[in-house]
This record gives structure tokens, C-alpha cells and sequence, in this order.
């Protein structure tokens, strides 16, 4: 019998979770055992034709990372999506929006305006912008369209399954392919990882204190954290109580705080509303004056709460943005 | 369904304690107030989650009012200051996210306050009426229509060949 057939394709992404397939060091073997790599253009020498021959269905599964914020990804999605019996969100970008979903603050003209006029390593004195079609020596070009909206992968197309993780851990990863390579796989939608929060497997849990009070928070470089000390109660913003577990809290474990690229649990709809509620509740001041001092200290409240879920938290985007849709 | 004219939708999360009762009050002393209102009765002010009043609003409500007990009052001793600090970020959060700060309120109404109520409700439908609607399940379709377009199918090829290379691509410089 053939073995099942695995794609694996990245969109908006920065390629560590191109990387983190590669970290599965010398388990990938034992994955190339299981498996046929059918389509993997960041390391074999594949091209769309390839996936365009294939009957529909007929890979196993699809892993998708990065988000979705140009037409050529948009279309690919919806290729692979057809190719496969499964789709799978691989990494916190395809998952939720992840960094590139911190783009949804801005409009598409100042995102282009900033990147290719105003930056300040940007020399470009005639103004050019990419051009989704124009004509060289009589030839013609084209370029993917930029979104508007950054979007998270199921989004755009149904998703099957989800690997969490900025990047997903070789652990993680090992064990949501043989999750979906088994005879009882579990219900559509799952998020392959455990359905609990990062505090619960981090080994400062015991120094947590039952009752949090914030008088100021610390930025990590700012601070020389203590290592064994839960890093709320130092007064840094770690994300645990609003994450997803599994990563072995990797990050604590270095002595920085959890900065939520697994996303929220099953229970949670937003993780930066709820990271937001768990936080603030716990401030020590009572006056408004003395709050708003407080939180004056948390400079950059999107990025902090939203870092990988803006595109999937309950508003998108920021509201007021402008969007044409007549053909740009 | 004929055309009607647009009025505010807000949202208000009420304590069992005190805010509620006051509407309770409000309503057996026949005060009279704007019907634009949709009350919810929670325990506490304190059991607000930030994710309500972001649902509410991704739903289609104009603005959010939460009721609680003043300072001190709260039956749950710190509920109502918990909810003053977190609804203290979250307007940070939807400036940041182009929502105007004021179509979410937090106010402290005893439960004999229903005339405070009452003009709390009406000043901030008035409010809201300056504002306009907010709209978001239309924004969200507006943005969604990007996506609403014919993919390309085996019979009608992709529109952009991103893998085969091309002496176009290849000495393309521009």
C-alpha cells in the first residue's frame, strides 16, 4: 500500500515553522517513514503544477503555516483545501493571524506608504510601488494583490485540525501528526494540544501568588528576573493564565514571559480580552487617576495582548480602517 | 421589511445589587427613559467579562453601559473596583482599535437611584445618536468581500503563475 501523502506550504510566515519541521532532526526520518512528502516548496523542488495534477483529495493531509494576506496565498489555500482530506493549521499565523496579523492596525496605503516611501532605509525618490500588473519590454507582469485584512487560515478556507505555536515544538508537532495519522482521530477543529493554561504546566507555578497585585509592570529587558519566581508576581506581563499549554513553558523557562503564541483555550473566545480581564482585575490602586498610571506602564496594549491573535480576536482589525473593493 | 431609520443599540450589563434594582425602581416610579436599552442582569459588575462588551459590539450593538454599586458598596466587596480597572484598559484598547472610548460606559447607580438611571440611559443615547452607528457585522462583510471573487478552477487556469518559471520572471527588474 502507498503511503499517505503530506504537503506542507507556508504563506504569510517568517519560516520558523518551516524551521521547526526541520527540528524534528533525525525524527523526521521516522516521519518519512509514515509518510510521502508530496508538495514541500521551502525544501524540495516542487512547483504549483505539481499539486494542480493531483486528483482532489488525494493528499492526506495539508500543513499550512503563515497567514493569509495576499491573492496568490488566498489562492493557494483554496487549491490545497481541495487536494487534501485534511487541512491543518500549522503554527500560531495560520492559527489565529500571528505577528503579520499585527498589520491589521493599519490600512493597506499606509502599510505600502511606510514600506516603500517613508521607511527610513527606504530609497526610493520616484515613488514606485509593486504593481499587481504592468508591462516590462513589451512584456507583461504580474504580482500577487496585498489584502487588506490580514486573516488567519481558517479564515479563508475550513480547517481541519490546528498545531499551535510560534514555532510548534518538535514535541507538539511529533505528536498531532501521529494524532492525525491514527485510527481515532479526534473531532474536526481540534487544537492539537492540551485544552489547559500555560501556568498549569510551568514549574513556577508554586510561587504564584492567590492574590496578584499590580502596582507597576516591568519590560523584560528592563529587569533582571528572578528565575524560580512566578514572573507575575515580579510584575511582568506573562500571558500564562490566557494561554494554551504544551510548549512545556518554554519561555518562563529561559526567564521571559509567556507572550501567548499558543492562543487561548477551548473556553476562550479573545485571549487578549481575557488576558486583558485576568491582568487589570488584579491591579493594586483604586482611583481612576492611580490606575491610569498603572497602566500607562503597558506601552503598547495591541501588541501586548493581541501579539498573535489580532486577526482572530472579536473585532479583526482596527475598525475605522478605510477598504476599497472595486478591483483594488 | 420597510426601511427604518437607524437608532442607537446599546447594550447594559446591570448588577443584581444595585443597578438593577434601580431600573427596578425607575420602572415602578414611572420614570420615563429612552427604549433603546437592552438590559442584562448579571451578579455583579465584576462578572463583566471584556469578552461581552466586545461581542456585543462585534454583534451589532452600538454601545455598551455597565451598571454597577458605588465604591465601596459592592456586594462582593471589590467586584465593582475590578471592573473600573479593566474597563479603564479595554478604552485604551478600542482607541487603539478605532472604536470611539465613549460607546462604552461604566457608571455607579445605587439601588435608589433610579433617577440617575435615567438620565444616565437617555445622556447616553444621546451620545450614541451624535456618534452614529457603528456597524461592525457591515464592516466585517465590507472587509470580506476581498475574498469574493472566482478562484481559479483546472478549466480556467490560475490568474497568477507563481511557479513555472518564465523568461518574463526571470529578467524581470523593475
Amino acid at each position: 500500500m502507498s503511503k499517505p501523502k503530506l504537503a506542507i506550504y507556508w504563506c504569510a510566515s517568517c519560516g520558523g515553522c518551516e524551521e521547526a519541521v526541520v527540528d524534528l532532526a533525525e525524527d523526521v526520518l521516522a516521519l518519512l517513514e509514515a509518510v510521502d512528502l508530496a508538495f514541500w516548496p521551502c525544501a524540495t523542488d516542487f512547483k504549483r503544477a505539481d499539486v494542480e495534477a493531483l486528483p482532489d483529495q488525494s493528499l492526506f493531509a495539508t500543513l499550512v503555516n503563515g497567514a493569509i494576506r495576499t491573492s496568490e496565498q488566498e489562492e493557494m489555500v483554496h487549491l490545497l483545501r481541495r487536494k487534501s482530506r485534511l487541512l491543518v493549521a500549522y503554527g500560531a499565523c495560520a492559527h489565529l493571524g500571528g505577528i503579520p496579523g499585527l498589520a491589521n492596525q493599519f490600512s493597506r496605503e499606509e502599510i505600502l506608504r511606510y514600506y516603500y516611501e517613508e521607511g527610513l532605509s527606504t530609497v526610493n525618490p520616484d515613488k514606485v510601488r509593486p504593481q499587481p500588473r504592468c508591462t516590462h519590454e513589451g512584456r507583461p507582469l504580474t504580482l500577487p494583490r496585498l489584502h487588506h485584512v490580514v486573516r488567519a487560515l481558517d479564515q479563508v478556507v475550513p480547517v481541519d485540525y490546528y498545531i499551535p505555536g510560534c514555532p510548534p515544538t518538535p514535541r507538539i508537532t511529533q505528536n498531532a501528526l501521529k494524532t492525525l495519522l491514527s485510527d481515532t482521530p479526534p473531532p474536526r477543529g481540534t487544537v492539537l494540544a492540551p485544552d489547559i493554561a500555560l501556568c498549569d504546566e510551568c514549574p513556577r507555578k508554586a510561587s504564584k501568588p492567590l492574590q496578584l497585585s499590580f502596582t507597576g509592570f516591568q519590560r523584560p529587558q528592563h529587569v533582571a528576573a528572578d528565575p524560580n519566581l512566578c514572573l507575575l508576581a515580579q510584575g511582568l506581563v506573562c500571558l500564562g493564565p490566557a494561554t494554551r499549554a504544551g510548549c512545556g513553558a518554554l519561555c518562563p523557562q529561559g526567564n521571559m514571559p509567556c507572550s501567548g503564541c499558543f492562543g487561548p483555550t477551548s473556553r476562550v473566545r479573545d485571549q487578549g480580552a481575557k488576558m486583558l480581564s485576568s491582568l487589570c482585575a488584579n491591579l493594586a490602586p483604586k482611583t481612576e487617576e492611580e490606575i491610569e498610571s498603572v497602566l500607562d506602564t503597558i506601552p503598547d496594549p495591541i501588541g501586548t495582548f493581541y501579539r498573535y491573535s489580532l486577526p482572530h480576536s472579536l473585532l479583526r482589525r482596527k475598525v475605522n480602517l478605510p477598504v476599497t473593493t472595486n478591483g483594488d | 421589511m420597510p426601511e427604518t431609520p437607524w437608532e442607537p443599540r446599546i447594550v447594559a450589563f446591570f448588577c443584581n445589587w444595585c443597578t438593577y434594582t434601580a431600573a427596578d425602581l425607575a420602572g415602578v416610579s414611572r420614570l420615563k427613559y429612552a427604549p433603546n436599552v437592552r438590559v442584562i442582569r448579571l451578579m455583579c459588575s465584576g462578572r463583566v467579562d471584556p469578552q461581552f462588551i466586545l461581542e456585543a459590539l462585534a454583534r451589532g450593538a452600538d454601545g455598551v453601559l455597565i451598571g454597577g454599586c458605588h465604591p465601596g458598596d459592592c456586594h462582593y466587596a471589590e467586584g465593582n473596583y475590578k471592573t473600573l480597572r479593566r474597563m479603564r484598559m479595554l478604552r485604551r484598547m478600542l482607541a487603539a482599535l478605532g472604536i470611539e472610548p465613549e460607546r462604552v460606559r461604566l457608571e455607579w447607580i445605587a439601588a435608589s437611584e433610579g433617577d440617575k438611571l435615567r438620565q444616565v440611559v437617555n445622556d447616553m443615547v444621546a451620545r450614541i445618536r451624535a456618534l452614529g452607528p457603528l456597524n461592525l457585522p457591515t464592516r466585517f462583510a465590507e472587509w470580506d468581500r476581498e475574498l469574493e471573487h472566482p478562484l481559479p478552477t483546472p478549466e480556467s487556469p490560475a490568474s497568477l503563475d507563481v511557479s513555472t518559471p518564465s523568461p518574463v520572471r526571470v529578467n524581470a527588474n523593475v
